[in-house]
């Protein structure tokens, strides 16, 4: 949007300067288009995805076995190969990759909701509460991940509530959520802590703002830059870990597809069957490189650092 | 230095007290509790169950249970053949007094089985972290001091590669390349054996045996972490190259090895000192994967099987020396940090 400055400011005339109005939005895509990895993630991250939803358009069944087409090499038929019991490997992993990136997405979802609200808490608050949220976060921080991860799942393997039956896909993201929001707490009560001293804080105070519209309105949008850059780098991490969890025999159960228990099914002949091993690990791969340098493209397009580095630099 | 370190010591036991109730609770929260797996898979009557159940104290309320496991039961009266009759002391020291209970599934003491892994962990571990560091910080002096370059581009492509492979993907394609398909000219034999720590036929020590089996897991668990540290390290660099007692001492005519590697390198190696320290918890975690893919018998290893089998008191004791592990790490990186850097001062 262009516009005219008409009304001449303190005497001076400034009909003759234009002036642009530039959206931040349209900053950091300027930012963000010259970072060449970032836009082949970007492309690879949406061709991924756009597979992955369109995977009922297979002609074959994910679950449906063809005795007569067992452990098929990949052929025109079936591009990736078919598996011990003839199921076409292609559509299995379009319908693993479904609940594989629906895993990594909630599980973003979830440690955000659990990670800012304490970062926030913590941090604008500070005293008594942010000592205990804290300790709460350094807790949880002092947990071999990993290994409690194992153990969560392989004790809700067995459990059958309505949503969470046998490991499905909201188990597996709250399991891995609970011990991943760390990360965006401690990121948060950062931002707060220099934030809430800014003037505009102040402002907002005097003119009566309760400190939930504080939070809300006025702190937390300017937060949001490094937590969509920490959001990304966790969905890759995500993804990371639920199909290692399912590699394990922890995560999604079979006949459930995902890749990581593709892989897992893959293991025990995969020296005479390489494909079943090469594709699913493939896309896990694929899926965490492309989110990875969107994530870096993301960093370098919101911190303003960089930015006047670089300048600097050239 | 020294107050604070007792200070730090002080909250590591109360952080691992307040851990330990946590985890156990986690573990016992489990349906059915410790023996719904025992009962299933031996065949065992539901009298026989409630039997066991008296006399391993699991029919006792759970801060009664966490309580013999932290101080043990020798001072309490127990019932040890499980009729519902209080009548004899208990036997169990408790973790307290290094007493980790027996394994249900070997019937071993928990902490022989420890003891008969863990120097498996560390040797791979060990050697993988050493195989890393020393590929890494070469790649990353070469590519900071050439930024830009096509090697510092490759190596930027390469690392991003590297974080995102999986380790157990790795494991399998490594597999595949070197068992399955390479071949020794000179007997057929598989190139690389594809699991455990020496040959089945070789009796004793053999170091070419050794070797052999050490290399396609140390190559899967030192990826990762070869462009991690590769990459870190060129960055750190870059830092320091940009300081000004780097200028005064090439201005005071210093040779610019000397500069180079007495001045910048010795600086930008401070933080990779600490991140190594923040990261031991995390390498050791990875041995689950590269374990369990070549058959090594480590920890990880000992922890899955454990895991499946509801082996409660294995994973107990591994959980608690984990977190007691990452604890100790980071103070270990924070006085690492002192030590290397005198500006850092303690409150």
């Amino acid at each position: 949007m262009t516009d005219r400055i008409k009304a001449p400011l303190n005497g001076l005339n400034l009909s003759n300067i234009t002036v642009t109005d530039v959206s931040m939005a349209s900053i950091i895509w300027k930012r963000f288009r010259k970072h060449p990895g970032a836009i082949a993630g970007i492309l690879v991250f949406t061709l991924l995805v756009v597979a992955v939803v369109l995977a009922p358009l297979s002609p074959y069944e994910p679950e449906a076995s063809s005795m007569s087409e067992r452990l098929q090499p990949p052929s025109l038929r079936h591009p990736m190969g078919t598996d011990a019991l003839g199921r076409d490997l292609l559509t299995r992993v379009l319908y693993g990759g479904r609940i594989s990136l629906t895993v990594g997405l909630l599980v973003v979802v979830v440690s955000i909701s659990i990670g800012v609200p304490i970062g926030a808490l913590a941090g604008y608050y500070g005293g008594w509460l942010d000592s205990v949220l804290m300790r709460l976060t350094d807790t949880f921080l002092s947990l071999p991940a990993l290994l409690v991860l194992i153990l969560l799942s392989a004790i809700l393997r067995e459990v059958d509530a309505p949503l969470f039956e046998n490991n499905s896909v909201m188990t597996i993201a709250l399991v891995i959520g609970i011990l991943a929001w760390m990360t965006f707490a401690r990121l948060v009560r950062a931002l707060f802590l220099t934030l809430r001293e800014m003037d505009f804080v102040s402002a907002s105070r005097a003119l009566g703002g309760s400190d939930l519209r504080i939070i809300l309105r006025h702190i937390l949008p300017n937060a949001i830059g490094p937590v969509i850059v920490e959001a990304t780098l966790e969905l890759g991490y995500a993804i990371i870990e639920e199909s290692g969890l399912s590699f394990l025999g922890f995560g999604i159960q079979p006949p459930a597809p995902s890749w990581g228990n593709l892989l897992s099914n893959a293991q025990e002949n995969f020296t005479r069957y390489p494909w079943l091993a090469v594709f699913p690990g493939l896309m896990i791969f694929l899926a965490i490189i492309s989110v990875n340098y969107i994530g870096d493209g993301f960093r370098d397009a919101l911190d303003p650092h960089k930015v006047f580095k670089q300048a600097g630099e050239q | 230095m020294t107050t604070y370190i007792a200070r730090r010591l002080l909250q590591t036991v109360s952080l691992l007290f307040l851990l330990s109730i946590l985890l156990f609770t986690l573990v016992n929260l489990a349906p059915g509790g410790p023996l719904a797996g025992q009962g299933r898979s031996r065949h065992i009557s539901p009298e026989k169950v409630e039997l066991l159940k008296r006399q391993f104290g699991l029919d006792k309320p759970l801060p009664t249970q966490y309580l013999i496991w932290l101080v043990g039961n020798d001072w309490m009266k127990v019932d040890t053949d499980g009729d519902g009759i209080e009548d004899g002391y208990g036997t169990r020291l408790g973790i307290l007094r290094g007493d980790f209970g027996f394994s249900f599934r070997t019937r071993q003491p928990v902490l022989v089985e420890i003891g008969q892994r863990l120097p498996n962990t560390i040797y791979l571990m060990s050697i993988t972290m050493l195989a890393a560091l020393l590929i890494a910080i070469p790649i990353g002096i070469v590519s900071a001091l050439r930024q830009y370059s096509s090697f510092d581009i490759t190596v930027t492509t390469f690392s991003f590669a590297g974080q995102a492979i999986p380790e157990f993907w790795l494991g399998l394609l490594l597999i595949l390349i070197f068992y399955a398909w390479l071949k020794n000219p000179f007997n057929g034999e598989p190139l690389l054996p594809a699991g455990g720590i020496q040959s089945i036929n070789i009796s004793g020590f053999n170091l070419g045996d050794r070797i052999a089996h050490l290399i396609l897991p140390v190559a899967t668990g030192a990826f990762g972490w070869i462009a991690w540290y590769s990459r870190f390290l060129r960055s750190s660099m870059l830092d320091v190259i940009h300081k000004d007692y780097l200028r005064t001492a090439r201005a005071k005519g210093l040779p610019n090895r000397m500069v180079l590697y007495k001045h910048a390198l010795r600086n930008a190696l401070i933080p990779i000192v600490t991140m190594l320290a923040l990261d031991l918890p995390t390498i050791f975690g990875g041995a689950v994967f590269v374990e369990i893919i070549f058959s090594w018998p480590g920890m990880g290893r000992l922890y899955y099987t454990a895991a499946q089998q509801r082996d409660y008191p294995v994973l107990m004791a591994v959980l608690i020396i984990g977190a007691a592990f990452i604890i100790l790490s980071n103070l270990l990186a924070d006085l690492l940090y002192g030590i290397l850097d005198p500006r850092v001062r303690y409150e």
